[in-house]
């Protein structure tokens, strides 16, 4: 059999407020907070101290070990403090705070047009590690880590996720309308340095304009543009690859070990600008969305920039928020001040309502079974938060598979007992780490 | 630039929760009324079929389970949720099942025995292995058996058959004399079909309650697969093993008599009590099947669909250990 036939949900979508929104760049904040942790592995170490004058592009924590990522400052101004401050995942993190001395100059090393196509794979591999490139897409995983695998991964496709299935988020796909040359370039570039044929750009069916606007940026080349059918969570990477390629990846195991590499359309953006023009990461796209904001955008923002700024830029609040989340509604991380600042991964914002929560009291499990239907995993979500409640971790780690769940929360938004089933879960992933000596 | 916005005052008092953040507009109380509605056609024609006794036996089996449910929960400290409609679904089951002009005090009795032994007792909603108004009925059949196989006619309308049940006379006088009672064998099946015949009180129409059924499949409330596996396995079972030797027996007749109808779709996917798998269901679904053909067909009583059920329901937990689904990347 071939996996699963019947999976993943169709919720509401509400991207109706942001998709048909340009891009907007406004004003720049006074200050930006760079977290040290912005990507998954070792945090970068701080090459700069308090007083010192940055400029924008100028590289101010390095990469430190195999896993790890630079990072640049995205403003020109004076370091004020590297400190402990609030960090949207983490709770608080050692950041580098600068302050804007309005100027906005680039370092004079970073701005250089390249000619990508006779530059070779290692320099490329190179310039996109130095330009502290993430996955954009919220994973965070450094991309030059994907793009070198071991020699013994023999990669025969690349995907480019642009399926963009969370509701709300509209950022990849304004960028693919608006910036449909820069992802084709990035899109050439990956494909050159992974020295593979096959590339296929997944874009789910509800995005026409934006399939059609990517296959006439990529006409020419043999890439291929893949509309997938709209279903939560079809942006998630093993599920994307069961989609397009029919591949599962085993349990506990990278896409590299059945040769695929995937890579987000903002990720490819970034390739683009690193390789071709020289700019390092230092903004990205964020969608402002959900019912307590007065005037939902698509903003282009530096990385740094505060969620107050963000909020502001599109007319502040409308009512007060009940809850602020980084990233979209199904595997977005809940804020508790705005103070926390826009990250690498960060691909939208959302400010949700009273109305909105819609969550109930929680009641025991009566095994309807909706959420076994809905995993996309295959796993059996009701065991697994029946087991998370009594804290018997170590019968979800061992017979129900609890590692393999990527918490996308499509069994605790169909449970009419409104059972906090993906909470249990990391509550019982926590345990096991412990007992494990993690 | 822009002065520095800070919002300390409308952030003070942000939800900070685990994801996700956005729900299906679903809930037990949703699942268990629409249940309930379902059943509404098989009640209303029940009524219309056995009378006034049939409609207070109804009332007070459920409404005396909604007490039941509310009083056990006040007495237990816990929160009261009778208005989520699955005490008053186990209590409108039970008087579903029994016949229609027992004393009130049956359905009382047995929705005490459903709520507050079989449901309560293990922990209530979530929590039971039995379902709790098959037990009832259960219990109510070892202590007022005569009660429980009394027979009354029907309204003067449909007074076309004798007052006992189509499964009690081919289990007492045998197949020909059931044809014989009916008329002819087409009349027979009319009869079942439609409902207009002795029975349970909401066990006889078919057509009702196979529509009630199909509506939940349509509306993804209980899987197709625990009726289908149920009443075919009744089906293929009852043909092979037939009154005049191998492959003389007559499925159509089983599949409708009795109350396999609403025991495959409203009792066998009782969800808390099935299992939550589809290999599962499967499982169950023929076990159940299987079981009530031998009590039809070789045990002492005329009908199994009761006892077939609670038997499966003890193996659920062990037949879910055993079909977990299918995992990504699990495949070697």
């Amino acid at each position: 059999m071939l996996g699963k036939l019947k999976w993943g949900i169709h919720p509401e979508t509400h991207k109706t407020p942001t998709e048909e929104k340009t891009i907007e760049s406004n004003a720049l904040p006074l200050k930006v907070i760079l977290p040290v942790s912005q990507h998954i592995g070792t945090p970068s170490r701080p090459i700069i101290k308090k007083g010192d004058v940055v400029k924008k592009g100028q590289l101010i924590a390095e990469g430190s070990g195999p896993v790890s990522s630079n990072i640049h400052a995205t403003l020109s101004g004076k370091v004020a403090e590297v400190s402990e401050r609030p960090h949207p995942i983490m709770g608080t993190c050692l950041a580098i705070t600068i302050e804007n001395d309005g100027l906005d100059e680039w370092a004079e090393d970073v701005l250089t047009e390249r000619d990508w196509q006779n530059l070779d794979n290692a320099e490329i591999i190179q310039i996109i590690k130095d330009a502290g490139i993430v996955g954009m897409g919220g994973a965070t995983f450094p991309s030059n880590v994907k793009l070198s695998p071991p020699k013994d991964n023999k990669i025969d496709t690349l995907i480019i996720n642009g399926a963009e299935c969370e509701p709300f988020l509209t950022a990849d796909h304004r960028m693919m309308l608006e910036h449909s040359e820069r992802i084709a370039v990035g899109i050439l570039i990956l494909k050159k340095v992974l020295g593979l044929e096959n590339v296929i750009l997944g874009i789910e069916d509800n995005k026409t304009n934006a399939i059609k606007v990517m296959d006439k940026a990529l006409a020419g080349t043999n890439v291929k543009v893949m509309a997938i059918p709209t279903r939560y969570p079809h942006g998630a990477e093993k599920i994307l690859i069961r989609t397009i390629l029919n591949r599962e990846v085993p349990s506990g195991k990278l896409p590299m070990s059945i040769g695929v590499v995937v890579q987000n359309v903002a990720t490819a953006v970034a390739v683009c600008d690193a390789v071709r023009n020289g700019i390092p990461l230092v903004e990205r796209i964020v969608t402002v969305s959900g019912s307590a904001i007065a005037e939902p955008k698509n903003l282009k923002l530096r990385i740094g920039t505060s969620f107050a700024h963000a909020v502001e830029q599109c007319g502040g609040f409308k009512v007060t928020p009940e809850k602020i989340i980084m990233g979209g509604p199904f595997m977005g991380v809940t804020q508790y001040t705005t103070d926390v600042p826009i990250i690498k991964g960060t691909n939208g914002i959302l400010a949700f309502t009273k109305e909105e929560i819609q969550c109930g009291p929680q009641s025991p499990c009566i095994r309807c079974g909706q959420c076994l239907k809905a995993c996309p995993m295959g796993l059996n979500p009701s065991m697994l938060s029946i087991l998370g409640e009594r804290s018997f971790a170590e019968e979800a780690l061992n017979e129900y598979h609890l590692l393999d769940c990527m918490e996308c929360g499509c069994c605790a938004y169909v449970c009419p007992a409104k059972r906090r089933i993906v909470h249990y879960i990391r509550y019982s992933k926590k345990l096991s780490a412990q007992k494990g000596g993690q | 630039m822009s002065a520095e916005i800070e919002y300390h005052e409308q952030v003070s008092k942000l939800i900070v929760s685990s994801s996700p953040h956005m729900f299906a507009n679903t809930s037990i109380k949703k699942i268990m009324w629409t249940v309930n509605l379902t059943l509404l056609p098989a009640v209303v024609f029940a009524v219309y079929h056995f009378g006034l006794p049939a409609l207070q036996t109804l009332l007070a089996g459920s409404l005396s389970a909604v007490v039941f449910e509310a009083l056990t929960q006040k007495i237990l400290k816990k929160p009261i949720t009778v208005s989520d409609g699955s005490a008053f679904l186990c209590g409108l089951l039970l008087a579903m099942c029994l016949p229609p002009a027992v004393p009130l005090f049956v359905p009382i009795v047995g929705s005490f025995i459903a709520i507050v032994v079989a449901k309560h007792s293990m922990g209530g909603l979530g929590y039971n292995i039995f379902n709790p108004a098959h037990i009832g009925r259960a219990a109510l059949m070892v202590s007022w058996p005569v009660l429980l196989t009394t027979w009354t006619k029907m309204t003067a309308a449909v007074d076309t058959t004798t007052s006992a049940t189509p499964l009690n006379i081919l289990k007492l006088q045998g197949y020909d004399v059931l044809i014989h009672t009916f008329g002819s064998r087409s009349e027979m099946y009319k009869a079942l079909f439609f409902g207009f015949r002795n029975g349970s009180i909401g066990e006889t129409s078919v057509l009702l309650l196979s529509l009630g059924g199909l509506y939940l499949i349509c509306k993804g409330i209980i899987d197709w697969v625990l009726p289908l596996t149920m009443i075919g396995t009744v089906g293929i079972l009852t043909l092979i093993f037939g009154p005049h030797g191998f492959m003389t027996g007559d499925p159509i007749f089983h599949m409708m008599a009795g109350g396999l109808i609403i025991g495959a779709f409203f009792m066998a996917t009782d969800m808390v009590t099935s299992p939550i798998t589809r290999k599962g269901r499967l499982i169950f679904a023929a076990g159940a099947g299987a079981i009530t053909v031998l009590i039809r067909l070789a045990g002492g009583y005329p009908e199994g669909v009761c006892y077939s059920i609670l038997l499966m329901n003890c193996i659920t937990p062990l037949i879910d250990r055993y079909t977990q689904p299918e995992i990504y990347g699990g495949r070697k």
